[in-house]
């Protein structure tokens, strides 16, 4: 499926090519478009994809052989996709670029694939050991068998049952009846029986496999209708907040580390007192040079950022359950990044957790340690602002000063509580920024017993549920403070 | 140092060879992506988590190419003063006093600002070195923005201004290799002139190739077991998953044990060669010593 072979046959050469691109290039007037086509889509999906990366990609192409599909999406990859994101985001494209492109041509030139092998009637014995060639390709890993078994799987399921006609849900169905898990069975005898339940099967490998039951259920599907359905845009499902905990923490984790980054760098530098700058008598030694010895300009040392200390605390009431996991996510990544960072959850009343995460690593430990014995005194389970922020200030009242951030992570639905706006003003205005991050949509805000504009007064509240908030939030951490508050 | 001055490679095949005779088993894209490197000139940015053979990368494609490695370590509040070039003022004094008087303001200033005068740099002898060399900048993502927009000039011109004594070209193309952790994002500016290499992990069969490369006395069976349980260690949530230096060191120590097969018990007793925080070892105990007791009976 290499898409140089795909495109090659029906491209005539043609001497009148746009392109600067070398002599192999322009030997097909098909490809140059083509390229410029997926550079299109990739920016369609957000990749920054500008007219120096088209030309390098171009440049490239005429470094390698083409006859190697490897070679050519890596050559492309390299120079289009910059970060291991765009990466993720170009093997997408790439493959379902080539392979409408492909399917477009067969459509038009009205190649089918020809009949199917057929099956008899489907017995178990068929089906057990169509199982264990599958296990087997997926040990090998190799690709070629694995798209036949894919094909001689969906052939198979067809004759059995009805198709749902929607993809995904095809996929899952093939693969639960084959009975192929990534997960290792303890508790199955490792003899006897389907020997490969015991340790279960690649994980990656399996992703593959699955990746080509879809490939292969896609082809079907555009050689009945004769048609392409639209293409859609890979879009929030692919990038969605994490909500499986342990599954999106490194997402998560990637996110913090950057503003880790720029908490440290950026953010700090520009605040503090200029009269505490230190002589640097190697640099102005050099520079009195120019004027012969006498020095006339004093230079400083550079100010090294100073360490930022960071209050956090972080709503686990029943109201935003769902919230929490990822807010706690957050934490936990931020305590792998932070030193002098103290966190709190909060209720009814507030309990300091720092330690918990310093000494647990696990996050599964973590969010059970907190909800279990963590001591979050809740009676009610109900959030009580106002106490937690009296029980905040006393014990960190000595603590806070100008260079501390406050973040606080929660929806400020009071439950008709007395919000103490009075005390929340005294927290920021001892801190020396203060930031809310709400997971609730910005159009349920003040509905309800939400009172989050009774805190924006006083600090800088955002709407925080995807990563891409998430990451909006850091942009603003980090932009230099207007004026000392 | 060039006395092994090899030609420019042919192919991607030929970068792949010449990598693993020095010791170094390239991934596919690797070979490739150095491969457009020697042939385009462009500077590659390599990013990985640590401990994938980045560094590695770019003294194994100096010692195949022949060429001398210079190299940039970069850390936070590094300026061009240690990066490009600094004069050396002590020297420039002492010829200021020398002459005290005498001679004229013009005579001196002229002599003073030679390239006699001039600490050349890392950044500053990769340009201007005779031979060509392989430049490594290690670590970018630990310095400012500024350094980055500074780090532009040389990277796409190859070309070094100095106020006082013009500008230096390069008289040979150097082969760039600019490494990240991630622990930022990098301009685009610097990204839009360099070519992307990601380095991950290696697969089950290239990380047993590597292990093997460097202890060949080990069994097949230990290290393919080796392997195997590097990659479970892997797939938990660490706060430092092991490296393949790690994994190397990991198989040098039970070969010093004369370690027959990775049981639990080996495996409890030797894993600090591969993880190193009480609470990563914590969470490994748990979930791997558990999943090995039961295979080492069926192995």
């Amino acid at each position: 499926m290499s898409p140089d072979q795909r495109d090659g046959p029906e491209s005539v050469p043609s001497a009148s090519n746009p392109s600067d691109g070398p002599e192999s290039v322009s030997a097909h007037s098909d490809l140059p478009a083509r390229i410029l086509e997926l550079g299109e889509e990739l920016r369609r999906e957000g990749v920054a994809v500008g007219t120096s990366e088209m030309l390098d990609a171009f440049e490239v192409l005429g470094e390698i052989s083409w006859t190697s599909q490897r070679d050519f999406r890596e050559a492309l990859a390299a120079t289009l996709a910059k970060s291991q994101e765009d990466r993720r985001v170009f093997e997408l494209v790439f493959d379902r670029f080539f392979f409408r492109a492909a399917e477009i041509a067969a459509v038009q030139e009205g190649i089918r694939e020809g009949e199917r092998a057929a099956l008899g009637e489907l017995t178990e014995e068929d089906l057990e050991e169509l199982r264990a060639q599958i296990a087997a390709a997926l040990r090998d890993g190799s690709e070629g068998a694995m798209r036949d078994l894919a094909r001689m799987a969906i052939a198979a399921f067809a004759r059995r049952q009805e198709g749902s006609g929607v993809i995904g849900v095809d996929v899952q169905r093939i693969r639960r009846a084959l009975g192929l898990r990534a997960e290792p069975q303890l508790e199955l005898p490792p003899e006897g029986g389907r020997a490969t339940d015991h340790y279960g099967l690649p994980r990656e490998a399996l992703r593959r496999f699955e990746a080509l039951l879809r490939r292969e259920l896609e082809r079907a599907q555009i050689e009945r209708t004769g048609s392409l359905p639209p293409a859609r845009a890979l879009g929030e499902l692919d990038r969605a907040l994490p909500s499986g905990p342990l599954a999106d923490l490194a997402a998560v984790h990637r996110v913090v580390a950057q503003l880790r980054r720029r908490l440290a760098t950026q953010g700090m530098q520009n605040r503090g007192h200029r009269r505490h700058a230190q002589v640097d008598v190697r640099r102005t030694m050099r520079a009195s040079l120019q004027t012969g010895g006498v020095p006339v300009v004093l230079k400083y040392r550079p100010r090294r950022p100073k360490r930022p200390e960071i209050y956090v605390l972080c709503d686990v009431s029943t109201s935003v359950t769902s919230a929490s996991v990822f807010f706690l996510s957050v934490l936990h990544a931020l305590h792998d990044t932070f030193r002098k960072m103290r966190s709190f959850v909060f209720i009814e009343r507030i309990s300091e957790v720092t330690d918990i995460f310093e000494h647990e690593r696990n996050f599964k430990a973590v969010s059970e340690k907190i909800s279990g014995d963590a001591g979050v005194a809740d009676i009610s389970g109900y959030t009580d602002y106002g106490r937690v922020w009296s029980e905040f200030l006393t014990q960190v009242e000595d603590d806070l000063h100008p260079r501390a951030t406050v973040i606080v992570l929660g929806d400020a639905r009071t439950n008709g509580r007395d919000p103490r706006a009075d005390i929340f003003a005294q927290i920021a205005s001892r801190a020396g920024r203060t930031f809310w991050l709400n997971p609730e949509p910005r159009l349920y805000w003040n509905y309800g017993d939400s009172v989050i504009a009774a805190y924006e007064e006083f600090c800088t509240a955002f709407e925080c549920w995807t990563t891409a908030q998430l990451e909006d939030f850091v942009r603003a951490l980090t932009r230099p403070v207007a004026s000392a508050q | 140092m060039s006395s092994s001055q090899t030609q420019e490679p042919a192919s991607v095949a030929d970068v792949s060879a010449g990598l693993r005779e020095v010791g170094y088993l390239p991934g596919e894209s690797t070979a490739l992506v150095s491969f457009l490197a020697t042939r385009l000139g462009k500077p590659v940015l390599v990013e990985g988590p640590a401990g994938v053979g980045k560094t590695e990368l770019a003294k194994a494609l100096a010692s195949y190419l022949g060429r001398e490695l210079v190299r940039l370590q970069c850390y936070e509040g590094l300026d061009e003063a240690k990066a490009l070039y600094e004069w050396n003022y002590r020297k420039q004094l002492l010829r200021i006093q020398a002459e005290a008087s005498g001679t004229g303001w013009e005579a001196v200033q002229e002599d003073i600002f030679g390239e006699e005068f001039l600490l050349a740099r890392p950044l500053m002898t990769a340009i201007a070195s005779e031979e060509p060399v392989v430049l490594l900048i290690d670590e970018i993502d630990k310095t400012d923005q500024e350094f980055e927009a500074m780090l532009l000039e040389v990277l796409s011109d190859f070309q070094i201004s100095i106020p006082e004594l013009g500008r230096v070209e390069s008289r040979t193309h150097p082969i760039v290799l600019l490494t990240s952790n991630n622990s930022r994002e990098l301009t685009e500016a610097l990204k839009r002139r360099c070519l992307y290499l990601w380095l991950d992990y290696p697969e089950l069969e290239h990380e047993l190739e590597i292990v093997r490369l460097h202890t060949p006395e080990l069994s097949e069976t230990v290290a393919r077991r080796l392997v195997e349980v590097i990659g479970m260690v892997r797939a938990l949530d660490l706060k430092k998953p092991p490296s393949i230096a790690e994994s190397i060191d990991w198989a040098r120590a039970l070969l010093l044990l004369g370690v027959k097969d990775i049981d639990a018990d080996t495996f409890t007793e030797t894993m600090s060669v591969i993880v190193k925080h009480r609470t990563d070892m914590d969470v490994v105990a748990d979930r791997v010593g558990l999943k090995l007791r039961s295979p080492a009976d069926v192995a």
